[in-house]
């Protein structure tokens, strides 16, 4: 999962403090694990480098870090290219998809069209998989079949969240 | 181990248990009650059809139950008013009562009018305790009648006017009661009369009221009877089992939903009972209602010329109670026979596959043993009249066996259906998709049949009896050359008196001729199976008869026509001798046909007739003297003026009630045959439109059941006409094969009744308009299952539930 | 717009049932040859979708154009003469008929089209032989198996030699392994004449049989050959 990406779409819907970013990553994302402000800082300062953020202004005073950053146009180039491109199907995809959508909702970006290029992407892998179990041996089946399976769950958690976007979006954006 | 076994131990405290006991079976009836009333649209349909075709077979029980009792009603009350035959036929043997206050004199005279009788008792009280006739109130004085309410509905009636002049010399005094009447529509009066006695054939009477002996039954209508009953009967039976059977299909699939909540096979069975029950319940409700909705039809069904009262029409308390007590357990008892073939599991309804084959053996037994035990019979009755003496019939062995053989026919019926379907083959998509639906569940079919056959079969039987016994009176009695003629016959009468009493006739308004002699028949002495007439009158009735030429008191012709008789063999000097017909009091007259007899020609009186015989003068033959002479008279009136025949009564009538005319030809009686016949098509159609419904529940209920499977054809481009006559091949096959089997098996039948009663003139074409209706049926069913089946091929129902 | 080299097309289906629609705007090609697996939550219109393409269901707005007719305009009689012999159907369950025996159920298309019994039982013998159910020839469906039923159903459909086979949740009713037979059955007969499939599914391992798939939500249908 990309923690770069899913700051710049954090910051799509308006300039923030670095803590404030940590705050909003932690209670869409971090449920389990809270992100280091040092990871803040680390990849906010490699985003700025790339100049898809740029520091809207600084605060006196006060806490460590009180630098204000806003994304630029690249920025939000890169979080819709981002967001637009399927994940490579892999296990455990799943956090990825999930912030994904979450940031797709929270950015106003269209996160069934997100599903169903993920869907897309994977029922490709899933033909490819079906083509070799056809003309493959036994051995080669049952490998298929691990595969294929395991991209079908995928699938159904697919089909599960696009059923449930509605009721997402609002949870996210409350 | 595991301490808690499901359901050990802790079960009797933690769980709810149900009632025990009788208690449980209470529950569970209630339950199949509550199902059969309270089961939706479907449900209450299926109740409904049970309940109608429950009741139609308990309105016909309960008609037929009450016939034995309907008849010794009316019998008894017959009797009860009669006091043994009276007037020209009375028994001079029989003692008159000894005279007393209580006694009284008593004679039926008899009277017709438009052909319908109407009976008179004339009464003379000897006393003041006189006893009445049932229903009577007070005993009318001379010049007064109490009449039964339809004789006076009749003498007040625009239609009673020529009557009214008949009974000009009476005042009613009243009207008789039910107890005196053997029918509603019975013309009945008793009147007043200071001229009967002794000599009239009057009867003395202490009391009314004679014990008739009882005819024994001919054997061969003990056999019609039987066959009537079992004709009847068995429909009725298999009508019920099937009407029990309506939308059986939907009955399982709630009972298999019941398994899975847990009911047990017992309770299953027991709440099938309940909702058996409930409908046949109701069907006894339905039926009493039918039956006292038809019993009123019972007035215009005549048995000699009198209808029936509706309230006669009762079956006795045994046979109510039985029917009551019968027919519901008849009920169950199919529903369970039902249920025996089906294992009612959980998860739908498994009936036991692989159909069991039909077994043919036991089926043929019944049959074959009824056929064995009619053979003999129909032999040897082929021909014979009925009430032949010695009719060596053994009535019991052919009804057993005609009993035997219509019941063996029902139970070979369903094998034949499935025989017959498992035959077809071929065909187009249509007829292939209803044949095999028909092989792989013919039990609704072969019911659907057997319920057609019996019913039609019965119908066509009995309607062809009716038509074959009716067709011998078939003449028009207007064709009949006899249709004017009438004779009186009356107490012997002098010269002075018969001429008064012809030209009585002759005045009377429509008369053409009439002529009166006193006539007796005659035996010759020594052989008495040789026989002539003797007919007496003055010269100028004698010259009416023959061309006598001169004459005189005493003289004695020998009158003769082209007619070849015995005429010839009572020549001058023959010794003969008229014997009285009873013993008693009277006297053989002996006497000697003179020398002086001359051989004349007779003429045609007004019947046509040749007054042949010996035609004597008052001084020649003593009238009075010859026992048992009655004076004859013949009348002819105008053809086709029935009126002048009543006038002719009135006119007989004021001579004296006694004097009864007669008819020659051309009487017509109320005729059942067109109550029976609407009666038979009315129930034959009324069965045939059940066994419709019936097969419109099924199939209803079998396309409901299919809806997917027809909205995956259809989709698959099935055209609908195709599944529409699917629909009507289905229903179709089985009903023709009904009806077939039922022509056949009702004309074999009637052939077969008619053979035995020696009847002729079958109508073999009776079953038309029931064959007419079976043909509509299978219409009507399949028109009806349209909508539904339009209903059930849409895209709609291939969507998943 | 009629994608060329389409055989089969919806261009703006509108279908409501009541006040439930389900399809708004709904467009569709399919070449000869392919299989296209439509896809989408329940209720989504999916089968209306098939319903609507095969003219069992007549469109509320849109038309159906096959190889050059405009389905949408044909009455019902022509329209189930295309379907008896254009058009091959699979079902998920229940679509064959209890009293008939495998190999008559197979044969009914072709002798609801006319063919003497013999023949149409030949040929039905002939794809129940290529579908491995040819034991089952004398049986009713009621005594088979679910898989043995299912490719006495598809042998149904192939025995017209179609040129479309709609196949409405094939596998639904059928186990994976029976469910993969099926569609490899299924697809290497269409494959091989050349037969387009339209095939409603929600599984996706079925899908994977397909050459492309779209999603049908809420009326409408997505191709995803655009989305990638």
């Amino acid at each position: 999962m990309s923690i770069g990406h899913t700051l710049l779409g954090l910051l799509e819907s308006g300039p923030r403090h670095g803590y404030d970013l940590k705050r909003a990553f932690d209670e869409h994302f971090g449920h389990d694990r809270p992100l280091h402000y040092g990871q803040v800082y680390a990849t906010m300062s490699r985003l700025l480098k790339n100049g898809l953020v740029e520091v809207d202004g600084i605060e006196q005073g006060g806490g460590p870090d009180r630098k204000r950053y806003a994304i630029t146009e690249a920025g939000v180039t890169d979080v819709g290219q981002w967001l637009a491109r399927p994940e490579k199907p892999e296990p455990y995809l799943q956090s990825t998809l999930y912030t994904k959508v979450v940031l797709a909702l929270l950015t106003g970006r269209s996160a069934a069209g997100l599903l169903d290029a993920q869907r897309a992407e994977h029922l490709r892998l899933m033909r490819g998989l079906t083509e070799r179990k056809r003309s493959g041996d036994l051995a080669d089946q049952l490998i298929c079949d691990h595969a294929l399976f395991h991209l079908e769950a995928d699938l159904r958690w697919l089909e599960v969240t696009a059923a449930r976007l509605g009721r997402l979006a609002e949870a996210v954006r409350a | 181990m595991t301490k808690r076994k499901p359901g050990a131990g802790g079960a009797e405290q933690g769980r709810p248990t149900g009632p025990r006991g009788p208690a449980r079976w209470i529950r569970d009836l209630c339950l199949g009650a509550r199902y059969a009333v309270a089961g939706g649209r479907e449900g209450l349909l299926r109740t409904a059809l049970t309940a109608v075709g429950v009741g139609l077979g308990v309105a016909l029980l309960l008609l037929v139950a009450s016939v034995p009792s309907a008849l010794a009603d009316r019998h008894a009350r017959e009797t009860a008013r009669s006091v043994g035959v009276t007037g020209e036929f009375r028994d001079p043997a029989e003692p008159d009562a000894r005279r007393g206050p209580d006694t009284l004199l008593y004679q039926e005279v008899r009277t017709d009018f438009h052909d319908k009788p109407v009976t008179g008792g004339l009464l003379a009280p000897d006393g003041p305790d006189a006893p009445r006739p049932p229903g009577v109130d007070r005993l009318p004085e001379p010049g007064e009648m109490v009449v039964s309410p339809a004789l006076a509905a009749l003498l007040a009636s625009d239609r009673g006017a020529l009557l009214r002049d008949r009974f000009a010399a009476y005042r009613t005094v009243g009207t008789i009661g039910h107890a005196g009447l053997v029918g509603p529509d019975e013309l009945l009066y008793y009147a007043g009369s200071d001229r009967i006695g002794p000599a009239t054939g009057a009867k003395r009477v202490d009391r009314f009221g004679y014990d008739e002996p009882d005819v024994p039954m001919s054997p061969v209508l003990v056999v019609l009877t039987v066959l009537a009953c079992v004709v009847l009967l068995t429909p009725v039976a298999v009508f019920i089992g099937t009407s029990v059977r309506f939308g059986g299909a939907g009955r399982d699939r709630r009972l298999a939903a019941l398994r899975l909540i847990g009911a047990d096979l017992r309770m299953v069975r027991r709440i099938a009972a309940g909702e058996a029950l409930t409908g046949a319940v109701l069907g006894l409700g339905v039926g009493a209602a039918v039956f006292l909705a038809l019993r009123e039809y019972a007035r215009d069904l005549t048995i000699r010329d009198t209808g029936i009262f509706p309230s006669d029409v009762m079956p006795t308390p045994w046979m109510l109670a039985l029917i009551v007590v019968a027919v519901p357990a008849c009920a169950v008892g199919v529903t369970l026979f039902t249920l025996r073939g089906v294992a009612v599991e959980p998860l739908g309804v498994v009936r036991g596959t692989a159909p069991r084959r039909r077994r043919l053996w036991w089926r043929l037994l019944v049959p074959a043993l009824g056929a064995v035990l009619l053979t003999p019979a129909l032999g040897r009755a082929s021909g014979r009249l009925p009430g032949m003496p010695g009719l060596p019939v053994d009535t019991w062995q052919v009804a057993t066996g005609a009993a035997l053989l219509l019941l063996g026919v029902t139970a070979l019926l369903p094998w034949g259906v499935e025989a017959f379907v498992a035959r077809l083959r071929g065909g187009p998509p249509s007829w292939q998709l209803a044949v095999r639906r028909l092989q792989l569940k013919s039990g609704p079919a072969a019911r659907a049949v057997s319920g057609i056959t019996v019913a039609v079969a019965g119908a066509i039987a009995v309607q062809m009896v009716f038509t074959g016994v009716r067709g011998e009176f078939d003449t028009s009695p207007e064709a009949l050359a006899t249709h004017s003629q009438l004779t009186g016959s009356y107490a012997v009468g002098s010269p002075r008196q018969v001429h008064d009493w012809v030209d009585r006739l002759r005045r009377t308004e429509g008369v053409r001729a009439a002529s009166g002699h006193v006539e007796r028949y005659v035996g010759k002495d020594g052989a008495p199976n040789t026989v002539t007439s003797v007919l007496v009158g003055d010269c100028a009735t004698l010259a009416e008869l023959a061309d006598i030429g001169s004459c005189r008191d005493g003289d004695v012709f020998l009158g003769r026509s082209d007619d070849p008789g015995h005429a010839d063999a009572f020549g001058p000097g023959t010794k003969v001798v008229a014997e009285p017909y009873t013993e008693g009091p009277a006297r053989p007259y002996r006497w000697t046909v003179p020398e002086s007899a001359r051989v004349v020609r007779t003429r045609p009186g007004p019947t046509g007739e040749h007054p042949d015989g010996v035609l004597a003068t008052p001084g020649a033959v003593d009238a009075a003297a010859l026992p048992d002479a009655r004076t004859r008279l013949s009348v002819r009136t105008e053809p086709g003026d029935p009126d002048a025949i009543e006038r002719v009564r009135n006119t007989a009538a004021g001579i004296d009630p006694a004097l009864r005319i007669d008819r020659r030809g051309g009487v017509v009686k109320d005729d059942n045959y067109p109550l029976v016949h609407r009666g038979l098509l009315l129930g034959a159609g009324g069965m045939l439109a059940l066994i419709g419904a019936g097969l419109l529940v099924t199939t209803l209920e079998q396309l409901r059941e299919r809806r997917r499977m027809l909205a995956a054809l259809v989709a698959v481009g099935t055209p609908r006409r195709t599944l529409a006559w699917s629909v009507l091949w289905q229903t179709a096959i089985p009903v023709l094969l009904g009806m077939a089997i039922a022509v056949a098996g009702g004309l074999g039948l009637g052939w077969a009744v008619l053979r035995l009663t020696g009847a002729r003139g079958a109508d073999w074409w009776a079953f038309l308009p029931v064959a007419g209706a079976g043909v509509g049926l299978i219409g009507l069913v399949t028109l009806a299952t349209l909508p539904v089946l339009l209903r059930m091929t849409r895209p709609e129902g291939l969507r998943t539930e | 717009m009629i994608p060329a080299g389409s055989l089969l097309s919806a261009v703006g289906l509108r279908k409501s049932y009541g006040p439930t629609r389900a399809l708004d705007d709904a467009d569709f090609s399919v070449h000869p040859g392919e299989v296209v697996a439509v896809m989408g939550p329940s209720g989504s219109g999916k089968s209306t979708l098939l319903h609507c393409l095969a003219g069992i269901v007549r469109p509320d707005a849109g038309t159906v154009t096959y190889d050059g007719h405009r389905l949408t305009d044909l009455p019902d009689a022509e329209r189930s003469a295309l379907r008896r012999g254009e058009f091959g159907f699979v079902f998920q369950f229940g679509q064959l008929v209890p009293e008939l025996t495998c190999v008559e159920n197979a044969a009914l298309p072709l002798r609801l089209a006319g063919l003497r019994r013999k023949e149409a039982e030949a040929k039905a013998l002939h794809w129940l032989e290529r579908l491995d159910v040819a034991d089952a020839r004398d049986q009713r469906p009621g005594e088979v198996s679910g898989g043995q039923g299912q490719r006495v159903a598809v042998a149904r459909a192939l025995v017209t030699s179609p040129r479309v086979i709609f196949a409405d949740e094939p596998t639904g009713a059928l186990d994976s392994l029976n469910g993969e037979r099926v569609m490899e059955l299924l697809t290497a007969a269409a494959r091989e004449t050349r037969a387009a499939v339209v095939l409603v599914t929600h599984e996706s391992r079925v899908a994977a049989y397909s050459d492309r798939e779209v999603i049908v939500r809420d009326g409408t249908v997505r191709d995803m050959a655009g989305v990638l």
